[in-house]
């Protein structure tokens, strides 16, 4: 067994392909698409998970939330006094934020109060961000700045529950590069964010615990919630585990929708290995005649599939590669991201690893091999007298 | 849990290696049956055709499996995020009885098979297939062990409940103190460095002697030695060649080294592993076999070659699994 015979073989191989270009050119271009359909959701369910573990790591590590009634409530302040008590917690600090319904744009925005964290992105903004004692003014999100057609130093004007009009000068715009998190964001003092959703003074929507070690902050979030039974800590481990739980399943939901369409192809590949022109059953017959073995063919038609799925699986994990990264996953993203209504345009960070190649080998590679065994051999078994013939 | 892109692509993989396998197992059967070299009828003919496709199935069950084995570890790993307490592929394993299980009777399959298509390689060469019906009564063990996989895989899968959030509370509390065991328990390092180096040694001497002479002893110990290298290289790996490459004296985990942080030296070094050890192990398994009268010149010859595969595999383990302790500035030294 010298490596030329099998390097022979693979040419003879490639050749006869090559012969036969339009037929094989139909199941290279079918295999293509389903290798891109299913490569694409994979590429963008892992490139989402990654995005959510880096954004999700500017979370607060504990979030304590109140429930009344099995809903979420607005928090009295003063409960971060006995929370402050608890050893190992460096800090409490109440957040103030809220949606806001636009019926203009028929969108919801975002509205929170300068804080710690958002003041870290500063470069990303055009202007400036309010301070939270400022009132009148506000810092706005590059969606809100393009549907409502604001520039710095125009007027924001946003009703208020009792229905009054307010009016916010517009003194910082959010930069492309952090659309993801501030697309529909408005950042307005505290007071000014009281008095527009007429939050009672003394109320917060949640509190942000600060953790000094972070292996720590479960048995906090144990501790508060024994003191304050009706609160609800939040981990940022949970949040990353749940985003990781729900793009998973999404993913794995869409797959399985999909499921009918890859059992369509090996049917197809099947079908197609099964009926041999008379062309071939005469090219199988003459090689045996030749003195080929039926290993040999065996090979040849081994060599046949590597080259068909390699072709095919390059081809269409490059074509999901422009779809998800360069076209933004135009076809999936609606299924995969959720509801919102103005959503960001954003550029996925690429990112590909082996586990999504053997998951994707796994989902039609080995499907379309594993159906062009059994046609393969009754191929290689033929008697040549019985082909030449005719 | 079975609702992720890297299960449903197990449940389709290893469902058609299982599959392949199993129509493999029933022309076995048949074959087993009705085998009858001397014979020239019509019956015997089509059963001589369907050797070859047996054979072809085995292999693309193989190399599927291969695949599989590797998906199963890599889903492991990226489920590790869903549990609480668990860091690496090791504490999702860990998660429920039929994790461990699942991945040793994957690499069961792994070698069965490739043991199934070296005696295949072997049977070809004699002119009258003196080996077919060992090698067809070899695949009824493969079967129960590729089921057994499957049937583990599903229910570890199956039995996986992701620890998210929940409406009622944030915070999950179920888990009564320590999380899951990230962690495998480790052996003394310095005791088990010496016991992997006279393994090592002990396959080199007994696969160099059975390179040169293929004489029966020789051929015997290595295989006995290939086959404790194997375990002694895996026990180690956990113990102490996996935290060089980590660079940390706590980390055990056999399977982060294949992750990209470490340069994926995981392929490399357990290719060299299951390779040598392979081959070692089948250099005295097939000692048996030289006494059919058409494979007595057949049988040497490829024990000799084996043996020198296994020796350099396993050689090219140890090294790379040196490089680290060499060549960077990490110590285990008083651990």
């Amino acid at each position: 067994m010298s490596l030329t015979k099998h390097i022979n073989i693979l040419d003879y191989t490639l050749l006869s392909l090559l012969r036969r270009k339009f037929r094989n050119a139909g199941i290279i271009l079918v295999f293509s698409l389903v290798i891109c359909i299913t490569g694409s959701v994979l590429l963008l369910t892992y490139a989402f998970k990654r995005e959510a573990v880096l954004v999700l790591g500017n979370v607060p590590e504990l979030i304590v939330q109140k429930m009344t009634a099995g809903r979420h409530e607005l928090i009295p302040v003063s409960l971060g006094e006995e929370i402050s008590r608890i050893p190992g917690v460096s800090g409490v600090e109440p957040r103030y934020w809220g949606y806001y319904f636009d019926s203009f744009t028929k969108a919801n925005y975002t509205v929170v109060t300068p804080g710690g964290r958002l003041s870290e992105g500063n470069k990303l903004l055009q202007g400036r961000l309010p301070s939270a004692e400022e009132k009148g003014v506000a810092a706005i999100g590059g969606g809100i700045a393009r549907t409502r057609f604001l520039g710095i130093d125009d007027d924001l004007a946003l009703f208020s529950p009792d229905g009054k009009l307010r009016n916010f000068r517009v003194v910082g715009i959010f930069q492309a590069p952090s659309e993801l998190l501030t697309f529909d964001l408005i950042v307005i003092g505290k007071g000014d964010l009281q008095e527009l959703f007429s939050l009672p003074p003394g109320i917060a929507t949640d509190l942000v615990v600060g953790v000094r070690n972070e292996t720590e902050a479960p048995v906090i979030a144990r501790k508060i919630r024994e003191r304050i039974p009706d609160s609800r800590p939040i981990l940022r481990r949970e949040i990353i585990r749940t985003y990781d739980a729900v793009f998973s399943w999404r993913s794995g939901l869409i797959l399985t929708l999909f499921a009918g369409a890859l059992a369509a192809f090996a049917i197809l590949a099947w079908d197609k290995a099964t009926g041999l022109s008379a062309d071939e059953r005469r090219e199988i017959g003459i090689l045996k005649a030749l003195g080929w073995e039926t290993s040999d063919i065996l090979e040849m038609k081994f060599w046949e599939g590597v080259a068909i799925s390699l072709t095919s699986f390059f081809l269409g994990i490059l074509a999901a590669y422009a779809h998800i990264f360069f076209f933004d996953a135009a076809l999936f993203a609606p299924a995969l991201k959720g509801w919102s209504v103005i959503y960001p345009r954003f550029h996925l960070v690429p990112f590909i690893d082996p586990y999504q190649i053997a998951t994707l080998l796994s989902l039609t590679v080995i499907p379309y091999i594993a159906s062009t065994i059994i046609p393969s051999w009754k191929a290689a078994v033929t008697d040549p007298d019985e082909v030449v013939r005719g | 849990m079975l609702l992720h892109p890297g299960i449903i692509g197990l449940i389709i993989g290893s469902g058609l290696t299982l599959l392949l396998l199993f129509s493999s197992a029933l022309l076995g059967m048949q074959i087993l049956r009705k085998w009858d070299i001397t014979s020239s009828s019509e019956l015997q003919l089509s059963l001589e055709r369907k050797t070859y496709l047996v054979s072809t199935l085995v292999q693309y069950a193989l190399l599927f499996q291969v695949i599989s084995a590797f998906l199963f570890i890599y889903t492991a790993d990226d489920m590790h995020n869903l549990l609480v307490g668990a860091m690496c592929a090791t504490g999702s394993l860990n998660a429920n009885p039929y994790g461990f299980p699942a991945l040793y009777a994957q690499i069961v399959t792994l070698f069965l098979a490739a043991a199934w298509i070296s005696l295949n390689r072997i049977d070809n060469r004699a002119e009258d297939y003196p080996l077919t019906r060992k090698k067809y009564s070899l695949l009824f063990l493969i079967l129960p062990a590729v089921t057994a996989g499957y049937v583990l895989q599903l229910t570890y899968f199956g039995s996986i409940d992701p620890d998210v959030i929940t409406s009622c509370c944030g915070v999950l509390f179920s888990e009564g103190g320590a999380g899951l065991g990230s962690s495998l328990s480790s052996l003394p390092v310095r005791k088990t460095e010496i016991v992997f180096g006279l393994l090592y040694l002990l396959v080199i001497v007994s696969g160099l002697l059975a390179a040169r002479s293929g004489r029966r002893p020789f051929t015997l110990l290595l295989s006995a030695s290939s086959a404790l290298f194997f375990f002694g290289a895996i026990a180690s790996v956990i113990t102490f060649i996996s935290l060089y490459f980590y660079q940390m004296p706590s980390h055990h985990c056999p399977f982060d080294i294949l992750q990209s942080g470490y340069y994926y030296v995981g392929y490399p070094l357990y290719a060299t592993l299951f390779a040598g050890s392979f081959f070692g192990v089948m250099t005295g398994a097939v000692e048996p076999f030289r006494k059919i009268p058409s494979l007595a010149a057949v049988i040497p010859a490829v024990q000799r070659r084996w043996a020198l595969t296994a020796t350099v595999a396993i050689t090219l383990f140890v090294i790379l699994s040196i490089v680290p302790m060499v060549f960077t500035p990490f110590t285990l030294e008083g651990y």
